[in-house]
This record gives C-alpha cells, structure tokens and sequence, in this order.
C-alpha cells in the first residue's frame, strides 16, 4: 500500500515554513492516494466495462417489475416456447416467461451473495484482527479453530446445515447466514497475517506512547491500512458465495420455492435439457455473467489498491 | 522419512479428534433424527419413537453418546441408520467409486495447471498468456454443476454420434450387469470416467495455474536461474530441472489446501451423472436426516484432507532438497 506521490513542486517552497509544508503535503498525498487507485482501477478497461455490466444487471433485476411486462409469477398463454421477441429467454411448460424468472433468481441470489460478503467480511476481519494483534495463545487457539473447521469440505457442512436449520425451509436469509458462517475462514487468516505484521510498526509505537488504547489503535491506525485486501477479498467472496448458493440451491438444500435462485432455475432447466433447452443455457449464462463480472472486478480492485502484490487469485 | 510420516499421522490423531467433536455437535444440534417420524400423520405410537430413541443412542447424554460413537468408529462400527444401512460396507464401496473420479480429476487439473501456468509464465504478457487468462477467469466463474450438465446434455450426445456408438457415458459409474473380462470393465469405467473427471478437474485448475504462473516468475526472476544459464545449460534442462521443480512447491500447498473443495465439487458432479458414490450417500443421509451416516461421511472426509495435507509434506522434501525429515 506503499503509493510514492512526489510533492508538486509549488508546495515544495524554499520561503514557506517547514511545518506548514509538510502538513500540506500530507493533506495532499492522503487525497492523492484515492484518487490515485481510483485512476488506477478505472485505466483497467476489462474491471471497468464489469463493474458496469454488474450494476446494469443488479438494476435490471432489482427494478424488474417496472420494465418488464412479465413477473416471475405471471402464466402466459405461451407453452415451452423457445427464445422469441416476445420472450427473449423463453417459457416454460407451465407458461412462465423464463427471462422474469431469471430476474427474480438473479435478485435472490445476487442479495444473498452481498448478505454473505458484508457479513462474512465484518466478522472475519474483527477475528483476524482480534488474533494478529494479541498474538499469543489466543492466536493459536483462534487460529487452530479455523484451521479445524477447514478439515471438512465446506460443501458438507453446508448440505448439512442447508437440509437441518429452519426445517430446511430454503429462507434466503437463512441461507446467506449459512453461507457466511463459513465464509469469514479466508479474510480472517489474511486480517490476523497482516496485522501480525502491522503491529510491529512505529506508528503503533508512537500511538501507544501518545496512551491511544488496544481498541483505538486496532479500529483507527490499524484497520485503515488493511483495507486494501479487506475490499479485495470482501469481492471474491460475492463471487464465490453465488456459485455456492447456487450449487447448494441445485442440489436442493438451499433456497426453495416459493422464493427462486438462479441455481434453482437450472436443476429445473435440466431436467428438460434436451427438449428445451433455453431453460437450462440462460440461468447458467447468467450465473456465469456475474461471476465472471465480479472476478474481474476484485482484480482491477487488486491492481488499483496494492499494485506490488501478486497477482495471484485463489 | 517413514518416521516422519509416522509422527505427522501421530500428530493428525488429536486434530482429527477435536474435529470429531465438532463435527459431532455439529450434526447433533442441527439435525433431528426423529424429524421424519414425529411429522407423520396420522402420528406413529410413543412407543415407536421411544424405540427409534433408544436404537440411536438418544435417551443417553450427549457426552456418553458421543463416546460410544467414538470407541465404534475406532472399531470399524459407524453406529446405527435411520435405513437400517450397514454405513461401513456402503461407504467403502462409495469410497472407491468417488476417489477414482477425485484422484483422476486431481491429476488432470495439476498437469493442466502446470502446462498452463508455465506456458503463460515463460511467454508473459503474450497472446498465450492473454488467452490463458481469460480461459482461467471464466473457469473461475463456472458453476461445476452448470458445467457438468452442460457437458452431459449436449457434449456427450454429440461425440457419441460422431463416433457411431456410446464411448463417454452419462449416467452411473459403470454399466450394471456387464458380462466380460477386467479389460472391458475397465474401458466401461473408463467411459463413465471422462465427463465428470473433465467437469470437476476444469473449474479446479483455474486457480491453480495462476499460482503456478506467478510462482514461476518469481523463479524465472531469480538469481540461480541466471547461473544455471550462465553455465551453460541448455534452456530446455534449466526450465524442467531447475525452474519448474522450485515452482512446484507453492502449488503443492494450494493443491492440499484445496482437497476439501474438491471433495466438495466431487458430490455435485457425481449428483449430476447420477453416480451412487460418496455424494449421493452425503446428499441421501442429508435428506433422511440420518445422522450416523452424516458422521460417518465427514469423519473419513476429514481423514482424506488430512491424508493429503500429509502427501503434500512429502512432496515438499521431495522438491525442495533443504528440506529433510530424517
């Protein structure tokens, strides 16, 4: 996170007082520095263009009702029609325009995925932090707890829980919680690694002698600098948590009906493959889409945010 | 070397232990095993469900029952099903059927990554690279259930004509009732092998390659290459001997790390090509609430991660000769 801003020169005046210099120079750089990632993530055309086609389909989906003639509940009188200009992604057997469907999946799960993201992220980072910055046998304990969960295939659990709380009743909000429970495992080991290593640095040192306590150094001289891989991960897991809301939703223990899922959508697609096709490739496409959009958003976010860092994506 | 390998599977035995108990509690404050009985209308008699209590254990404390269930497994006995399952004969069954696609699909994503990875590494920021990229996003970002289907409904039906009979198969792990010797049975398993092996070996090596790309810069970058090629390797021998061996190890430890998730893909693909291995036996005991064979199914998943974190220490002093553990 190290963005070497060279002074402008007219700040840099022989005249001028030392001090005022360089609170001015301060004051500067810290602007620099935003505007400087985000100069950065916007000359990343592909995380650009992404972001964009995310957005334009949260709002597409989130707004549905007011563009498109369709909902997800609506029977037309079409049966098993195939892509038309009156349904773009066709019906199905029942008379359903599939486009509303996929709309209403694509709302249900992109939600679930940014519930997981945000909540997985606040309590990961606090935990992280929590371990890296006492150390000790509490960071051993926190630590080997979530290696110990990592011992079992998250999709297990998942199932497991997915078929058993809440009657297996398939609430979206239930599901996200779910999903979160175990998706705070990665920011955690990122959160607690840096912090291990941030809480050496002088400025903790210098906060401390100035009587700052443990809780005010973590949340204001900490945190603020981890929040570069905070944001980074905090997307990949939005894009991990739909492809696994949506596998846990094709395998039947995540969301149900009467609410809908894009991964839903598909194990409905499937089991007409071969004589509808269209029910089957658009859910997936989508699904896809904004996987795809995602990722390449969290890495333009990497390059824009920590330009030394590998570019290593797991 | 061998004592090595004993002390770290000594080492696994209290971690497998504790992962035991959580596991266990776990299962036991999610699932309710009576769940299908008590909801029955017209409802079963008291006395059924007093029986069913006490066949699995539950009129005893948690801590007792959580005991017998561990000095049963240690013995081989997984405990009572809601089925009347013998879950130990089942599960070793499953287990050989679901281990031939992960291993395979393993092997298959490494090679993948390694060839991808150095191909992309080696020619960086060329066409190759770009290409390798892209293909490794859109990996990234597949839903292996959506992959696998797809290449189920409409990849196989297509090779299938184009050859002229049935070669990749699309449902179960073998053809039931096949006549002949070990040779056929082998190509038949074989062609139920391919689809799924492809599905969950592609949306695994994504991630891989990139690590192997960028572990094989850091490497191409270093100092004892130059030296190697200084004194007179050729290109070829620096590249195989020297490059990629040290640019193994980092992804020795994502390949370990990700064993879980692999497991984990493995029970959506063979729910896709309906094959009756550990995944249906996850997803059924999910369905019955049947909790010893949920157990059962976690337990020896959570010996197979450590099994392969074992296999990857190995590897390291294999690959790095610094490492020794004599």
């Amino acid at each position: 996170m190290t963005d070497v801003t060279v002074p402008k020169p007219d700040m840099i005046k022989a005249d001028g007082p030392q001090r005022d210099v360089s609170s001015r120079d301060f004051t500067v750089r810290r602007r620099s520095q935003s505007a400087l990632v985000l100069r950065r993530f916007l000359q990343h055309r592909l995380a650009v263009i992404s972001l964009v086609v995310f957005l334009v389909l949260v709002l597409l989906s989130l707004f549905a009702e007011t563009w498109w003639q369709y909902t997800s509940t609506t029977i037309t009188d079409d049966l098993s029609q195939g892509p038309s200009l009156k349904h773009p992604m066709g019906t199905d057997s029942t008379g359903h325009d599939l486009l509303a469907k996929v709309l209403a999946g694509a709302r249900v799960s992109v939600l679930v995925a940014l519930l997981v993201a945000v909540l997985s992220t606040a309590f990961g980072t606090v935990f992280g932090a929590l371990s890296g910055f006492y150390g000790g046998r509490a960071d051993t304990l926190m630590m080997r707890f979530v290696d110990l969960i990592l011992t079992v295939p998250s999709l297990a659990i998942l199932i497991t829980l997915g078929a058993t709380i809440a009657g297996g009743g398939g609430d979206p909000i239930v599901i996200a919680l779910i999903l979160a429970s175990l998706s705070w495992l990665q920011i955690a080991r990122i959160i607690r690694g840096l912090f291990l290593s941030l809480r050496e640095k002088e400025y903790v040192e210098a906060a401390r002698c100035l009587g700052a306590s443990n809780r005010r150094i973590i949340f204001r001289h900490l945190l603020p600098n981890a929040v570069g891989p905070i944001i980074v991960n905090a997307t990949i897991v939005v894009a991990v948590a739909i492809l696994a809301e949506t596998a846990l939703s094709f395998l039947g223990f995540g969301i149900k009906f009467p609410s809908t899922s894009l991964g839903l959508l598909v194990a409905e697609g499937q089991s007409a493959a071969s004589t509808r096709p269209w029910l089957f490739y658009f859910p997936g496409l989508v699904i896809v889409l904004i996987a795809l959009t995602i990722n390449f958003v969290g890495d333009g976010l990497r390059d824009a945010l920590d330009p030394q860092q590998n570019r290593v994506r797991a | 070397m061998y004592a090595f390998a004993l002390r770290r599977l000594l080492i696994s035995v209290p971690l497998l232990l504790v992962s035991s108990m959580i596991v266990y509690a776990l299962v036991h404050f999610a699932g309710d095993p009576l769940r299908d009985l008590e909801g029955r209308n017209p409802p079963v008699p008291p006395a059924v469900l007093e029986e069913r209590r006490r066949l699995l254990g539950l009129d005893k404390s948690l801590p007792e029952q959580y005991w017998n269930w561990l000095t049963g497994i240690v013995t081989g006995d997984f405990g009572p099903s809601v089925k009347g399952i013998d879950i130990g004969a089942d599960l070793s069954r499953r287990l050989g059927v679901t281990m031939r696609m992960v291993i395979l699909a393993i092997l298959l994503a490494v090679i993948l990554a390694m060839v991808v990875g150095v191909l992309s590494a080696v020619k960086q920021y060329s066409g190759v690279d770009y290409t390798a990229t892209l293909l490794g996003f859109i990996a990234l970002s597949m839903p292996v259930f959506w992959l696998a289907a797809l290449l189920k409904e409409f990849l196989a039906i297509r090779i299938n004509q184009a050859i002229g009979k049935t070669v990749v198969y699309t449902i179960g792990e073998s053809t039931p009732g096949l006549e002949g010797g070990l040779l056929t049975k082998l190509a038949d398993q074989a062609g139920h092998l391919v689809l799924p092996t492809i599905a969950l070996a592609a949306v695994n090596y994504a991630a891989w390659s990139r690590y192997q790309r960028s572990s094989m810069l850091d490497v191409l970058n270093s100092d004892f290459i130059r030296l190697a090629r200084a004194k007179g390797l050729s290109r070829r021998r620096v590249m195989v001997r020297h490059a990629l061996r040290c640019a193994l190890i980092p992804l020795t430890t994502v390949v370990a790390l990700d064993a879980g998730a692999i497991l984990g893909g493995a029970v959506i693909t063979e729910r896709v090509f309906a094959w009756h291995g550990m995944g249906e036996m996850l997803l059924n005991a999910a369905n019955d609430q049947d909790v010893n064979r949920l157990l059962a199914w976690l337990m020896v998943s959570a010996v197979i991660v450590v099994l392969f974190n074992l296999v990857a220490d190995l590897l390291y002093a294999y690959l790095d000769p610094r490492i020794r553990y004599a």
